[in-house]
């Protein structure tokens, strides 16, 4: 067994915070944070240069085949300094998402560009009624000939704003059970029918909004993956976004707990809006409730211990 | 022991309770936290309040006629902030330092012609408050008090700055403490200035808090003026006036801040039934009805703290000490609280003002960011560890301060 991390890793993770460090001080954060789109073209165009959309891709659609792990080192990165913009949404949401269930006819059309930058996805699981359960989903889909046709909303889709495509999680078949009955559908935000919001969040380094859909027709070639048998590789998507539940359960309030602690011994200098605490306490919060809370992953713990 | 009014009481609450329904102001929509969005706005809203309860007979019921209060008891005092705080506390916000801090300074420590010159025309909502005691570096420690006052004739002369001072954008006075001996440090050498903030020299820059919105502000002091009549007390004085006025910050506070909790209660309970989790109400959610009915009795144990440090208000006239129990009462469970009700909502607990999808309109999350300061203001936990454990239970100083003095 061998835990530590590879000097390469070690090397890419540095190189990341150098990165950031120059490109992410915190009045750039502060200006994002106020900013509607989120981030500039211009920083985007820095991260396709570094190649980072592509580090998870496999070789064969343009990417470079690395490990979760070493994107690990990038994401840490991002988190420390609350890099803005739709990357995780993109490459963690929508890439492995098309990944887990894709054709092969979709993952040629979509990964080769990401990894060029050219088009950004993001994930839409969450619905009003759903609190922090992302199990529960309740989305219309309803089978029209072989296409589909959606009704309905989501909440909390990260950048959809910002996004080219939407992958849908939507139910095709009644019932409760996430096993069977979701399907994944790719959706072109500019279609008929779909109406995308930017939500007024607290946390506002990272932009989230509501997506509406009123008889939005899909095609049988727009669905990711088998009709019915969606939640497997939606699930495999999000566990390879947050590690973990045991981890999911535990950072987030972790990181929420710190960020209360840092206010508090600041005392009014970790109040005011001058001080950069309070968006890495807003950001926490929402980190908390994104891919499911502690309730959640607590409950799913248990059960994958057989409890 | 009683915790019932008697009839006489019960009637005059009755009688307020229908005369309050008359009398909020037109359009005022109780059920809502906020119906005042701009600061201009909520001091003409709590002037206008101020001047009814005043012409209606109930500003300022302990106080004698001369003063313009209604020559009563603290006990219809409760009884008309308790009303107040469960159904309109938006109207009285603005005037918490000014009731809680001024009034029963200026009443306690101040002179007779102090006491004529400014509390009647506090009592009619002329004037607000603020309070001048916080300065940059000295955190919550109120002794560390640089801003200099040096008498020169019949007037002071002051210059420093002073920081965290709530609506003073707002007010039109400030009980001010002050240094008016240069050679001396901390509690010694301090005074206790009313200060008039339209005054030459006084300039005020609100501060911008993580809610977005500007209730502190930083006050500067650059040769302003103060009239040797508006000295409190005598040159010196200063630190006992100012732990008079902290004192009674607590005591009347905790009575007022558990009717509002209550109120907060209510809602908390409407949108345990709205929000929903699963496709549920988050009500029938056994993890969250343990949470509720735990703040359920936080709420209590503030009600009846409040209560019993009230009555020996009544008996003692000035509160002690465990007015710190009760600060720590309301401010440590507040964060959990509303840290509690936006979990609850789940990913639309990030959803704030102005979005069909935020449950309750974007109050829960202000209430949220708002909580961060409630461990700090109006002397954060630790000062408040550190008086009860030296002015309640008698234990030796904290050591850094013992080393200090040595």
């Amino acid at each position: 067994m061998d835990i530590t991390l590879s000097k390469a890793q070690q090397d890419m993770a540095k190189e990341a915070r150098r990165f950031l460090k120059n490109e992410c001080p915190i009045d750039f954060i502060s200006e994002m944070f106020d900013d509607k789109k989120g981030y500039t073209d211009k920083f985007w165009s820095k991260i396709i240069e570094l190649d980072w959309p592509a580090m998870c891709i496999p070789e064969k659609y343009s990417g470079m085949g690395m490990e979760l792990i070493d994107m690990v080192m990038v994401l840490e990165e991002s988190g420390r300094f609350m890099m803005p913009g739709p990357f995780f949404s993109t490459v963690m949401y929508a890439a492995e998402t098309l990944l887990a269930a894709g054709t092969e006819a979709q993952k040629e059309k979509y990964l080769p560009q990401i990894v060029d930058g050219k088009i950004k996805g993001t994930l839409a699981v969450f619905e009003p009624d759903s609190g922090a359960d992302p199990t529960y989903i309740q989305m219309e889909a309803k089978a029209q000939g072989k296409d589909f046709v959606l009704n309905g909303s989501k909440v909390l889709v990260s950048d959809a704003h910002e996004s080219n495509f939407i992958i849908c999680a939507a139910r095709t078949s009644p019932g409760n059970d996430p096993s069977n009955g979701i399907t994944l559908f790719m959706v072109d935000p500019k279609k008929n029918g779909v109406t995308v919001s930017l939500l007024p969040t607290m946390d506002s380094t990272r932009k989230y909004c509501a997506v509406e859909f009123k008889n939005v027709a899909v095609s049988a070639g727009d669905i990711l993956g088998e009709v019915d048998k969606g939640w497997a590789p939606l699930n495999r998507a999000m566990d390879r976004a947050i590690a973990a539940s045991a981890a999911k359960a535990y950072i987030p309030p972790m990181f929420y707990n710190v960020t209360c602690g840092t206010v508090q011994v600041l005392g009014g200098t970790g109040f005011v809006w001058e001080n950069e605490i309070h968006y890495y306490l807003k950001r926490a919060k929402a980190n908390e409730v994104v891919l499911g809370d502690q309730d959640y992953h607590h409950e799913r713990l248990l059960k994958l211990l057989s409890l | 022991m009683d915790y019932r009014l008697t009839p006489e009481q019960e009637g005059f609450r009755k009688e307020f309770v229908s005369w309050l329904e008359k009398n909020l102001p037109e359009g005022f929509d109780p059920e809502k936290p906020r119906n005042y969005n701009t600061p201009e706005e909520h001091l003409v809203a709590y002037k206008a309040f101020q001047k009814r309860l005043s012409e209606g007979g109930y500003a300022g019921m302990h106080y004698a006629k001369e003063y313009g209060g209604q020559g009563k008891t603290i006990i219809e005092e409760s009884i008309v902030l308790q009303t107040i705080a469960s159904t309109c506390m938006e109207l009285r916000g603005p005037g918490g330092i000014t009731f809680g801090m001024a009034v029963p300074t200026i009443h306690t420590c101040g002179n007779e012609e102090q006491k004529r010159k400014y509390l009647p025309r506090i009592m009619d909502g002329t004037q607000l408050w603020c309070q001048g005691f916080s300065e940059p570096g000295a955190g919550s420690d109120v002794a560390n008090v640089s801003t200099m006052a040096i008498r020169k004739g019949d007037h002071y002369v002051v210059n420093g700055q002073k920081v965290w001072t709530s609506i003073a954008h707002m007010a039109d006075h400030c009980i001010l403490l002050v240094r008016t001996e240069p050679e001396t440090t901390k509690h010694r050498g301090l005074s206790y200035l009313l200060l008039d903030m339209k005054a030459p020299g006084v300039d005020v820059r609100p501060m911008k808090q993580m809610t977005g919105e500007a209730e502190f502000n930083e006050v500067f002091m650059d040769n302003v003026k103060v009239p040797v009549e508006d000295l409190v007390g005598k040159e010196g004085d200063g630190w006992m006036i100012a732990i008079t006025t902290l004192m009674f910050e607590r005591a009347i506070g905790d009575v007022t801040m558990a009717s509002s909790y209550e109120k907060m209660m209510k809602r908390y309970f409407n949108m345990a039934k709205t929000a929903k989790r699963s496709g549920k109400p988050v009500i029938e959610n056994p993890v969250v009805r343990q949470k509720i009915a735990h703040h359920y009795i936080e709420t209590m144990v503030l009600k009846y703290h409040g209560l019993r440090n009230f009555s020996k208000l009544i008996k003692g006239g000035v509160p002690g000490p465990e007015g710190s129990i009760g600060k720590l009462l309301w401010s440590v469970p507040n964060p959990m609280i509303t840290n509690d009700a936006v979990m609850m909502q789940g990913p639309l607990g990030q959803v704030g003002e102005g979005s069909p999808y935020s449950i309750g309109d974007g109050t829960w999350q202000y209430a949220f960011l708002r909580a961060k300061g409630n461990t700090i203001e109006a002397g954060s936990t630790e000062i408040q560890k550190n008086i009860i454990g030296e002015r309640v239970l008698g234990l030796p100083k904290d050591a850094s301060r013992a080393v200090v003095r040595k």
